[in-house]
């Protein structure tokens, strides 16, 4: 939830009263060289640098009458600078010693700048009026170089710079006869792409904000109707169109009981909430101004702040705090943001970490969708429904259809004939899109698309957009049933190995296969395979070969080496194995597809029928594993595996129990298995031996603590009562 | 007003016994509850269900059973074979019969109260008529196989049905034949039988016999065709105790899980003719058995073997929820169990046959509201006094000095005169004590230790003088003029000597004057019971608290109630006081500070300060915390007369030691669990 606290007045703003400024306003707020400072620059000749939480100027910094400061300053943090530009060409950078700004660094540049972004790490970018960017140092070198223009006759109306990584990105919104265009600058390929952004009827994007996040950068936009919109631009891009469309979905609807907010400005405090400045005009009473928070996930208003005597629409944030102007006063007041689910909410928080549920997916739209599908042969049905997603889109976002954007019906069509680079282009295009309110539908449907397309053409198998699909969202077996089918078709165990791990409803059919074909596939070739190897890499002891230490090992003080002698000449390969659940008896790669088996949800009535087809050999390997995890698992007190996604103890013992259960007729003929089950006869019977010596134990520690309860809870004490 | 030093003891380790039977007279409103330890009590639910009378616990007579017959006498039954009818004026057993049939396991009386029935170890059931000077056998019903668990008469009085083990019989009262038996567990599977205990039974005049069981059912049976009508398992547990409202469309169950169980009469539909036995409210009051449950008319009433008593008024019988339609629990008896010598600092614990004498620790810091003092000397615990033979203790007391412990049972009184020479302690008891009427409800020193006053029955006062080194010679016995049946339970002597104030059951309030031995006055009767006595150590005002939580400040030398004490009256309390249900059980005073009166309940401890204004009832009574937090200027106008404290509960005792040292004794409900036996394990979800 979020809260806002008391605010408090960092400086007046008035002419009269010790503020700062004559009275036209800030200009901005840029954060100083401290966590603490901000750099105050109004709309005049004067730069105040603040230490906010004593509510004091540090220093102040004017230009000469006659000139005024049309960049805000801003704060080079390497180097501690300040920089400032006045008169849109003449450059200034001093530091906390100067006093007088004419006397300090000055250059005159060949452009008007725009703005000045100073990031925490690298040189500051400058951004001129015509489009162009350059770094300080590079602008340094020759101040009046040639700048070149690349926006005619279009206006800048909000920058931003971003890193990614280590490298700056600059991002910037022009306007040009009521239509925005979004230029985004990478400095490391020095590339400018151009996109424009989809036009919405009768409203005007009014503040902008972004950041980025895995390559992509996240552009908010807040309009005149009282809508914050969203418009992912992915940082990668293919095709080199001239201006490719952006197009923008409903994050947020600012309303507040029936009456819009009227948003000044914005700011994004994490990844569920932004605030927004602005006003709220309620029926039949005056305007009303007022600062407040929203989460973005649930829509709703968590907290507002009702500021009477007016502001000047600016918001700025940094480190927990709001500046604004209020009144003829700058006001900063400190919120507290906390991330926020629904179900903590009514108190039902889950640990994140281990949720793995997939969200609800809305069947009816599911059906529709597999309808078309089903029906996308004849090109009259595919594009009805096509018109009908826009219908929906335009339902659900109120944009206006743009002819141009894709749609997942031109999709699917594609995906029955394209070439596979260009499908794989469109679909990464559809993944950066917004998300729609019924993605997960969509995707299902792109996936069967794709699978049916796979098993009509041999060659074309989009393998690494399967996985990073699965990987990423959150499908479910029933979404895509015949997806599993042809990943085993292709025997890739990696994809399978994500779907056991993700799916919550594969059925035990599928289960089964799925481990026999792990069972059966050699150890060398999966050596060559790319499978995921978290579960098993933290306990694995990968370089295992070494087998002159093994003689010596007495487990839980039985050696059941005699035993062993005669019982595993079926496995020559695995001959290192001869101390059961000492080493592990498959290769780590097949361990870890083994525990993604092992991890997936069945139910033993099911499984139980299949299990009994599997091949006696395979049997006793995978019950060689379970026994090896078995083992290690015991190892430590808290009986469990280290790593992500590694079996439970509990996972190992019924699986354990299903194997012999299937097979108990089979293990006891087989002569390799009877070293085996003597083995892990012995050990349970040990576990059991020493469980309930704890189980003794139990008791009488029990007690120990009950007397020493009792002991806490004094029996006499004197205090102090005071009554009034 | 002031800063105390409180001794906050948690070592007196009472543990009161379990709920056994409860009974329940209808016309006297009152409540008899005997518990394990064979002691008797009686609430008085007019007078705010004050115990008003209790009759302490004795090794050899177990009570099985409770009945109220020939209007307001009492009897009892047990496993000692006798069926004894209780002396409620002198509070002991009055007289005895042999039951002839080994030890009884039920009682019941007939709706008349003319006959008693009871239930024996060898399988009989017998009838004894009540007359004038107690009980006389009648004759003997048919008998039966088994031990007989639980009786109930027909309201007509023509039958009798007792439950047994596995079975149910129905004895025809005139001929004294068994006219009905009906196997209980016929409908168990054959496979897990066991034997089913038939805990309790009801008798409706419907001619319906109600079982509870040791399956957890209680059904509903047609005596005349021995068929089951209704079933209902209401729990894994055995069923202990049933009983039927007077009206007969409620029943109360209670459970060996804590749990009790309403059963209501109700019609199928709305306004039909057809109406089935509905399981309708659990209730969970208990951890552990519930052994006795009963009906009055406006409440469910049932007793534990965790030693609580409950009651549960239902809702739709009440006229407007509030302060009636509060439930009530009373785990602590409403006497005083502590008596402390305040100026040899020792605290002495009555337990039900031992005495315990314990010295306080001290601490040499002082410190602020809240803080906890290093204690510096530990608390000792001098002396453990053990009362031989089977009786239990009625009354003790330790003087002011320490010197002397004194104490009763049933037959006997015991007088001890304990030395102390620095570290070392020797008890000596005194030997030739006067022969009394005992028992003792209650002694009390006076101040200067010279005197123990010994409350007897009868009204009447004996005054004993303690002669050093040790012995004692009767010197008065102080009658009120009136005469009275019923025995003084509470005694309160002043300071200087001079005056006595005794307390009987008929709750009358006499004062003696002790210079001359003569009855000074008596108090104008107020119709509700004492519970606290005290007279103020320098204006000789005797103050009183009533069971209906009103105080009384009475004026002894001028015989009036004071000024204080009219205004009191003329302005009443605060609601929130009067609404308190626990009596306050003890009354002090601070010498140095006369406008104060100290007074204590389970829940609370108060310091009433006469010279300041009453609270009106839009005031907040409980304001410490608010005061607190007020700036010193500001406390005054919110100051009331009613200083309470609630940090310390339960608490059995609060004494004053000196001018600002408090000793509060207190007995913290989970210790008093852990002492408990386990109860049935219960599985909870998800476990």
């Amino acid at each position: 939830m979020a809260a806002l606290c008391e605010g408090f007045t960092l400086c007046g703003l008035g002419p009269s009263g010790g503020g700062v400024g004559l009275g036209a306003g800030v200009l901005a707020l840029e954060p100083g060289p401290d966590s603490d400072h901000v750099l105050l620059t109004d709309r005049g000749r004067t730069a105040t640098l603040f230490k906010v939480s004593d509510q004091k100027p540090l220093g102040c910094w004017s230009v000469k009458h006659g000139q005024i400061i049309t960049c805000p300053v801003v704060c080079n943090f390497e180097t501690h600078e300040y920089i400032a530009v006045h008169d849109d060409k003449v450059l200034r950078i001093w530091k906390d010693e100067d006093v007088n700004l004419d006397k300090v660094f000055k250059a005159t540049l060949s452009a008007d700048v725009y703005r000045i972004h100073s990031l925490p790490h690298g040189e500051p970018l400058v951004l001129f009026k015509g489009g162009g960017v350059r770094t300080l140092d590079v602008l340094l070198e020759a101040p009046q170089q040639e700048i070149e223009n690349f926006i005619s006759d279009e206006v800048i109306k909000w920058s931003e710079a971003l890193l990614e990584g280590q490298e700056p990105i600059l991002i910037f919104a022009t306007e040009k006869d009521g239509n925005f265009f979004i230029y985004v600058q990478k400095f490391k390929l020095n590339m400018l792409h151009k996109y424009k952004l989809e036009q919405q009827e009768l409203s005007n994007p009014l503040s902008f904000t972004a950041y980025i996040k895995n390559q992509i950068i996240t552009l908010l936009c807040l309009y005149s109707n009282g809508s914050v919109y969203k418009v992912l631009i992915p940082l990668q891009r293919h095709s080199e169109e001239e201006e490719q469309i952006l197009s923008k979905s409903l994050l947020l609807k600012l309303l507040v009981s029936g009456s819009v907010l009227k948003g000044t400005s914005f700011v994004v405090l994490d990844k569920d909430h932004v605030a927004v400045l602005g006003s709220l005009t309620a029926f039949g009473e005056e305007s009303k101004e007022c600062l407040t928070i929203w989460n973005t996930k649930f829509q709703t208003l968590q907290t507002s702040k009702e500021l009477p005597l007016g502001t000047s629409g600016q918001l700025w944030c940094y480190g927990e705090k709001f500046f604004f102007t209020h009144g003829k006063v700058l006001t900063v007041i400190i919120y507290k943001c906390e991330t926020s689910s629904l179900a903590a909410a009514v108190g039902k928080l889950k640990d994140s970490q281990t949720s793995d549920v997939s969200s609800f997916i809305n069947w009816n739209t599911l059906s529709d969708e597999e309808l078309v599908v089903s029906l996308q042969s004849q090109q009259s049905v595919a594009l009805k429904s096509e018109s009908k997603m826009t219908l929906r889109s335009r339902r659900n976002s109120v944009a206006k259809a743009q002819p141009d954007t894709l749609t997942v019906g031109q999709l699917l069509l594609d995906i029955k004939d394209s070439s596979s680079a260009a499908i794989e282009d469109e679909l990464k295009q559809l993944l950066s899109k917004a998300q729609m309110p019924d993605f997960q539908a969509t995707i299902g449907c792109v996936i069967t698309a794709l699978v049916n397309r796979c098993k009509r053409d041999p060659v074309f198998y989009p393998r690494n957009f399967l996985v990073q699909l699965i990987g990423k969202r959150e499908l479910s077996y029933s979404l895509c049933p015949d997806l599993m089918a042809v990943a085993l078709e292709k025997k890739d165990v990696h994809l399978l190995q994500i779907c056991l791990q993700r799916f919550p409803d594969i059925p035990e059919e599928i289960t089964y296969t799925c481990l026999k074909v792990f069972l059966s596939i050699s150890d060398d070739y999966l050596e060559r395979t790319d499978v995921n190897l978290d579960s098993v890499i933290c306990y694995i002891d990968i370089e295992s070969n070494n087998k002159e230490v093994k003689t010596e090992i007495v487990e839980n003080g039985f050696n059941n080496e005699l035993e062993e002698d005669h019982c595993d000449t079926a496995f020559a390969k695995e001959t290192h194995l001869k101390n059961d659940g000492e080493f592990c008896p498959v290769g780590p790669q097949k361990a870890a597809l083994l525990n993604a088996v092992l991890h997936s949800a069945y139910s033993e009535t099911f499984l139980l029928p299949h299990l009994k087809d599997l091949p006696a050999q395979q049997a006793v390997l995978f019950l060689r594993y379970l026994h090896y995890l078995y083992v290690k698992s015991s190892e430590k007190i808290t009986t469990t595996l280290p790593g992500v996604l590694s079996p439970t103890i509990n996972q190992i013992m019924d699986w354990m129990c299903l194997i012999l259960d299937a097979h108990f007729t089979v293990m006891v003929m087989l002569p390799e298995a009877k070293g085996l089950l003597s083995s892990l006869h012995k050990f349970v019977r040990a576990q059991v031996r020493f469980y309930s010596e704890l189980n003794k134990i139990e008791g009488s520690l029990q007690e120990l603590q009950r007397l020493k309860r009792q002991k806490e809870t004094q029996t006499y004490s004197i205090e102090v009562l005071e009554l009034i | 007003m002031g800063e105390f030093e409180v001794h906050r003891v948690r070592f007196f380790s009472y543990v009161p016994a379990g709920v056994r039977c409860l009974a329940y007279h209808r016309r006297a409103d009152r409540l008899a509850l005997a518990r394990t330890d064979g002691a008797v009590e009686v609430y008085n639910f007019a007078a705010n269900y004050f115990q008003e009378k209790a009759i302490p616990g004795h090794e050899a007579r177990s009570v099985e059973a409770l009945c109220w017959a020939a209007g307001d006498r009492l009897f009892g039954a047990g496993l000692g074979g006798h069926v004894s009818e209780y002396d409620l004026e002198r509070l002991r057993v009055k007289r005895s019969a042999d039951g002839f049939g080994g030890p009884i396991w039920s009682m019941a009386a007939n709706a008349g109260g003319t006959q008693l029935a009871i239930g024996c170890e060898d399988g009989s059931v017998k009838l004894f008529r009540v007359v004038p000077d107690g009980v006389q056998f009648e004759r003997s019903l048919e008998r039966q196989q088994g031990r007989i668990l639980c009786l109930s008469w027909h309201p007509s009085e023509t039958h009798i049905a007792a439950g047994s083990l596995d079975l149910l019989h129905v004895f025809d009262v005139s001929s004294g034949r068994t006219v009905q038996r009906i196997m209980v567990n016929y409908h168990v599977q054959k496979l897990k039988k066991r034997e089913c205990v038939v805990w309790s039974i009801g008798f409706l005049s419907s001619g319906t016999v109600v079982s509870s069981d040791s399956f957890g059912r209680v059904q509903f049976w047609d005596w005349e065709r021995g068929t089951l009508l209704e079933s209902h398992t209401v729990s894994n547990s055995a069923v202990l105790s049933l009983a039927v409202s007077e009206k007969e469309d409620s029943i109360v169950v209670g459970t060996s899980a804590g749990a009790t169980y309403q059963f209501q009469l109700l019609p199928v539909k709305m306004g039909s003719q057809d109406k089935h036995w509905v399981r309708t409210k659990p209730f969970q009051h208990h951890t552990h058995d519930v052994r006795a449950v009963a009906h009055s008319p406006t409440a469910l009433i049932s007793g534990g073997l965790d030693a609580q008593l409950v009651i549960r008024p239902l809702m739709e019988k009440m006229q407007k929820k509030g302060y009636e339609a509060a439930l009530r629990k009373f785990t602590f008896p409403h006497r005083r169990l502590v008596s402390c010598a305040r100026k040899a600092r020792l605290l002495l614990f009555q337990f039900s046959q031992h005495l315990e004498l314990w010295r306080l620790g001290s601490t040499n810091e002082t410190g602020k509201d809240g803080e906890v003092l290093p204690v510096c000397r530990v608390p000792e615990h001098l002396v453990q006094l053990k009362s031989k033979g089977p009786e239990h203790i009625y009354c003790s007391c330790v003087s002011p000095c320490g010197s002397w412990i004194a104490y009763s049972t049933a037959s006997r009184f015991h007088l001890y005169r304990v030395q102390y020479e620095g570290d070392s302690i020797s008890i000596k008891k005194v030997t030739n004590v006067p022969k009394l009427l005992l028992p003792a409800y209650q002694l009390q020193c006076s101040a200067d230790s010279s005197s123990l006053f010994v409350a007897s029955d009868r009204g009447s006062v004996h005054m004993l003088q303690l002669l050093e080194p040790g012995g004692c010679k009767h010197l008065h016995t102080l009658r009120p003029p009136s005469g009275t049946l019923e025995a003084v339970y509470l005694l309160a002597s002043s300071a200087d000597g001079n005056w006595l104030a005794a307390a009987s059951g008929d709750w009358e309030i006499h004062i003696y004057n002790l210079k001359r031995f003569k009855h000074h006055c008596t108090v104008p009767t107020y119709s509700c019971a004492v519970t606290a006595l005290a007279i103020h150590p320098v204006t000789n005002n005797l103050v009183i608290a009533y069971s209906d939580q009103q105080l009384f400040e009475f004026g002894i030398p001028e015989k009036q109630y004071t000024a204080w004490s009219r205004t009191v009256q003329n302005c009443g309390l605060h609601k929130a006081w009067l609404e308190r249900d626990s009596p306050i059980t003890h009354i002090a005073f601070n010498p140095k500070k006369p406008s104060h009166i100290l007074l204590h309940d389970v829940y609370m401890f108060c310091v009433l300060d006469k010279s300041l204004p009453l609270p009106d009832d839009s005031a907040s009574l409980m304001n410490q915390s608010t005061l607190k937090q007020l700036p010193e200027t500001a406390r005054k106008r919110q100051l009331h007369a009613f200083k309470i404290c609630k940090k310390f509960q339960p608490l059995l005792f609060a004494d004053l030691l000196d001018e600002n040292c408090l000793v509060m004794v207190e007995r913290p409900l989970m210790d008093i669990k852990t002492q408990l036996p386990p109860p049935i394990q219960q599985k909870k979800f998800g476990t």
